[in-house]
């Protein structure tokens, strides 16, 4: 069976919610839209203290190359666009509504109806997936539209669609292509067409035996889609692992996929072009699983964005007694809120809450120059070294030894014996080397 | 709720820990302490305990009253340090040499450094070395298998060579090697054979390894490409002249190679990163093995080879990087 070769771990899967069908969750009384919800410029406001909103009209716009459009995900009256406390702990502005009635925009189709049918040209297709701010749902939440836009003088081959999941615990992806499946193909579809590519492939860990039978069955009207099973091994969802998994092509270092003639979607992104394109719908909702020790049932929700991630810890059953880490993400790259009342954003796959007893992390000892760190890093780094040169300040050598190919996949922190705080030190390393650069070109 | 702990991904943790790696060694090693108890008898027990007990109580006792740390010997790794330096002495050993070369693994070799992770050389290798040549005789007096066993203190009479040792002395007395008695293969895979308490049997050593093969604990790297090259280069040697060299089959199985090559030239902390640096370390090891041992004055040289080959890591480790994912050349 396929998979990537150079490096990876296993952690235990823990796949608790996979099983639980997805529940639609109520609409909460109030929600908050962070401006800044896909990665470049945030959103420009274009409604104000007092307006009233529809579900799915555009209240914020993605001006800027590489930025996203954001539309209201419910109806009412907006509170105040102000300042809240992002889930670092800064202060970043956001749009407040509070909810009135339930009135959708009228162009948005909100029949059941599937629609197979693709009528739109590749240029309106991009288009539409821009008006209606589609953003990467892996949890990156690039610009869709930017990524479909192939840059002059090179061109795609394949769509590569990211069904991989392999962060432990998270099932949104799996309960979204086990209950949606004709309508990712479709996206499928429309981003081929965008892309002007003849070839799609959908890699799948096969821990999802059920979603591999299911996808390959709706594709197999189109012969130009294939799903490949793969090997279950983490960081099979990076880009470039999934590339290498699929078509044993290597991106190189410092270089987009797009030049190894590879453009990669998450499931979720293709689901959500669909909607976008085929029933007018903006990115205004998505799956969401809520999952871990902690809570009392494992779940998968589709919820609207803006809305507060304390309201879907309480329908999941969690002990807040008990909780000791609250986790936006996977455990691998997700990141540690510091309060639950923060907002579910677009990028948001999973939350995860883990009690207090296995939240801490293990003492620190010290390195013993095992090399598991080097076995498992998938870009084939040594992270002991990059660690060590970014502790002590010699960002000189952390650019050498190529610290900025590090994707922060967190596999030689997990595999370390010594348990030592590896990718804390090689984030900063990175950030200063990235400020060297920067301060060089100047 | 309680407030929230706050820290970077990734926020679970694999279940290797250094006790694991330690303790795991310890186990592998234990099928060679058990067939040293049957072939040597109680000096193998007491030897065994003395040492790690000393390694224990001077690491522990270095920590606390002169660098004022807290004590780490629950890690294990002092245990392995003083498993592995019985491993390499005579069961016959007297009690204070026996400690003296704790003295030396621990305090010289591993404190002085800057303790765990931080030693050049393997701390066990060095204080058999340390105590070959400052003990010579009874470094180099081997309690005979079996007659041995309830022999304590009073070896007089049950003393014989090692293998290694009579095909030496024998070749230097111009014999040629088919006119030399030398233990059969047999001998020397079970182990009934003079020598070091835990070098002695080649299945019980391979056994270990394999266990810690599986439990990830080392790779494939040092040991294979030390014994093949170790192999391949007396196997030259004996097609060259099959009456002066003795063939490699022999070299493979007899003395201290399979001890050194699974588990000293592999300790962690003393061997190369990378995949190919590991290889090269293991070849390095290899020639300097059997290059001692054919050429030089001593009739081993497994731990002269490994210590050698320790203080060319560093070099060893900038000349051999991984290779990375989309290397661009």
């Amino acid at each position: 069976m396929k998979t990537f070769a150079i490096g990876g771990v296993h952690p235990q899967e823990n796949k608790f919610s996979a099983s639980s069908p997805t529940e639609v969750l109520p609409i909460p009384a109030k929600v908050f839209i962070p401006l800044s919800q896909s990665l470049g410029v945030p959103s420009k406001p274009l409604v104000k203290k007092g307006d009233e909103v529809k579900i799915g009209q555009m209240i914020a716009a993605g001006e800027a190359l590489i930025s996203s459009n954001l539309h209201s995900p419910v109806s009412g009256k907006v509170e105040k666009v102000d300042d809240y406390i992002d889930a670092s702990g800064y202060r970043r502005p956001a749009i407040f509504i509070t909810v009135e009635g339930e009135e959708w925009m009228p162009e948005i189709d909100t029949s059941p109806d599937f629609i197979g049918e693709i009528t739109l040209e590749g240029p309106a297709i991009i288009q539409k997936i821009k008006e209606m701010g589609i953003v990467g749902m892996g949890g990156a939440t690039f610009p869709t539209h930017v990524k479909l836009m192939i840059p002059p003088g090179k061109k795609a081959e394949y769509l590569i669609i990211n069904g991989v999941e392999c962060e432990p615990y998270l099932t949104s992806d799996h309960r979204l292509m086990l209950e949606k499946p004709a309508e990712i193909i479709t996206g499928i579809r429309l981003l081929m067409k965008a892309l002007g590519v003849e070839k799609a492939i959908i890699g799948i860990e096969n821990n999802k035996p059920d979603a591999i039978e299911l996808l390959s069955k709706t594709a197999a009207d189109y012969p130009g889609i294939e799903v490949v099973p793969l090997k279950v091994k983490y960081p099979q969802g990076g880009e470039k692992q999934l590339i290498a998994a699929l078509t044993g092509r290597e991106v190189p270092s410092g270089k987009l996929p797009i030049e190894v003639g590879c453009v990669v979607q998450n499931v979720g992104t293709a689901f959500a072009v669909y909607e976008a394109v085929q029933k007018n719908k903006p990115l205004i909702e998505r799956i969401v699983t809520v999952t871990g020790s902690n809570i009392s049932q494992p779940s998968n929700f589709l919820v609207r964005i803006g809305t507060p991630i304390i309201t879907l810890l309480e329908k999941a059953g969690w002990n807040p007694e008990k909780a000791g880490k609250i986790i936006n993400g996977g455990p691998m790259m997700g990141k540690a809120l510091f309060s639950p009342e923060v907002p579910l954003v677009k990028g948001t796959s999973g939350i995860l809450v883990l009690n207090r007893d296995e939240a801490y992390r293990e003492k620190t000892e010290p390195c013993i120059r095992c090399a598991k760190c080097i076995s498992v890093c998938p870009m084939g780094l040594q992270p002991y070294l990059l660690a060590r040169v970014s502790e002590i300040g010699r960002f000189d050598i952390a650019e050498n030894e190529y610290i900025l190919d590090c994707i922060e996949c967190g596999s030689c922190q997990y595999t370390c014996p010594s348990a030592r705080p590896l990718l804390d030190h090689i984030r900063l390393g990175k950030y200063k080397v990235n400020q060297i650069i920067r301060s060089r070109k100047n | 709720m309680n407030q929230l702990i706050i820290s970077g991904s990734p926020h679970v943790h694999g279940e290797m820990s250094i006790k694991s790696i330690m303790w795991g060694v310890v186990i592998a090693l234990i099928p060679a302490w058990l067939v040293s108890l049957w072939y040597f008898g109680i000096a193998a027990l007491f030897v065994t305990l003395l040492a790690i007990l000393s390694c224990v109580a001077i690491e522990y006792v270095i920590q606390k009253y002169l660098l004022h740390q807290e004590p780490t010997i629950s890690d294990g790794s002092a245990v392995v340090t003083g498993l592995l330096l019985a491993f390499n002495v005579p069961s016959s050993l007297p009690w204070w040499q026996v400690i003296i070369g704790s003295l030396v693994a621990i305090g010289i070799a591993k404190m002085s450094f800057g303790g765990l992770g931080k030693n050049i050389f393997n701390p066990a290798l060095v204080a058999r070395v340390f105590l070959l040549i400052s003990f010579p005789v009874s470094m180099t007096t081997w309690p005979r298998p079996i007659e041995s066993r309830m022999a304590f203190l009073n070896f007089d009479g049950i003393t014989g060579p090692t293998a290694l040792g009579t095909l030496k002395t024998h070749l230097a007395m111009g014999e040629t090697i088919s006119q030399i008695k030398l233990p059969t293969y047999i001998s020397l895979f079970w182990g009934e054979i003079g020598g070091s308490l835990g070098e002695v049997s080649a299945i019980a050593l391979i056994l270990g390894g394999i266990y810690l093969l599986y439990r990830k604990i080392i790779t494939w790297h040092i040991p294979v490409s030390y014994i093949l090259t170790s192999f391949l280069f007396a196997g030259i040697l004996w097609w060259v002249n099959p009456e002066k060299y003795i063939d490699p089959v022999f070299h493979i199985l007899a003395g201290g190679l399979l001890l050194g090559a699974i588990y000293m030239a592999t300790d962690m902390v003393s061997s190369p990163m990378t995949p190919w640096g590991q290889i090269v370390f293991g070849i390095g090891c290899g020639v300097l093995t059997i290059l001692i041992r054919v050429f030089g004055a001593y009739p081993e040289g497994v731990s002269f080879a490994i210590l050698i080959m320790n203080a060319f890591v560093p070099l060893i480790n900038r000349a051999f990087k991984p290779k990375r994912f989309g290397e661009v050349k």
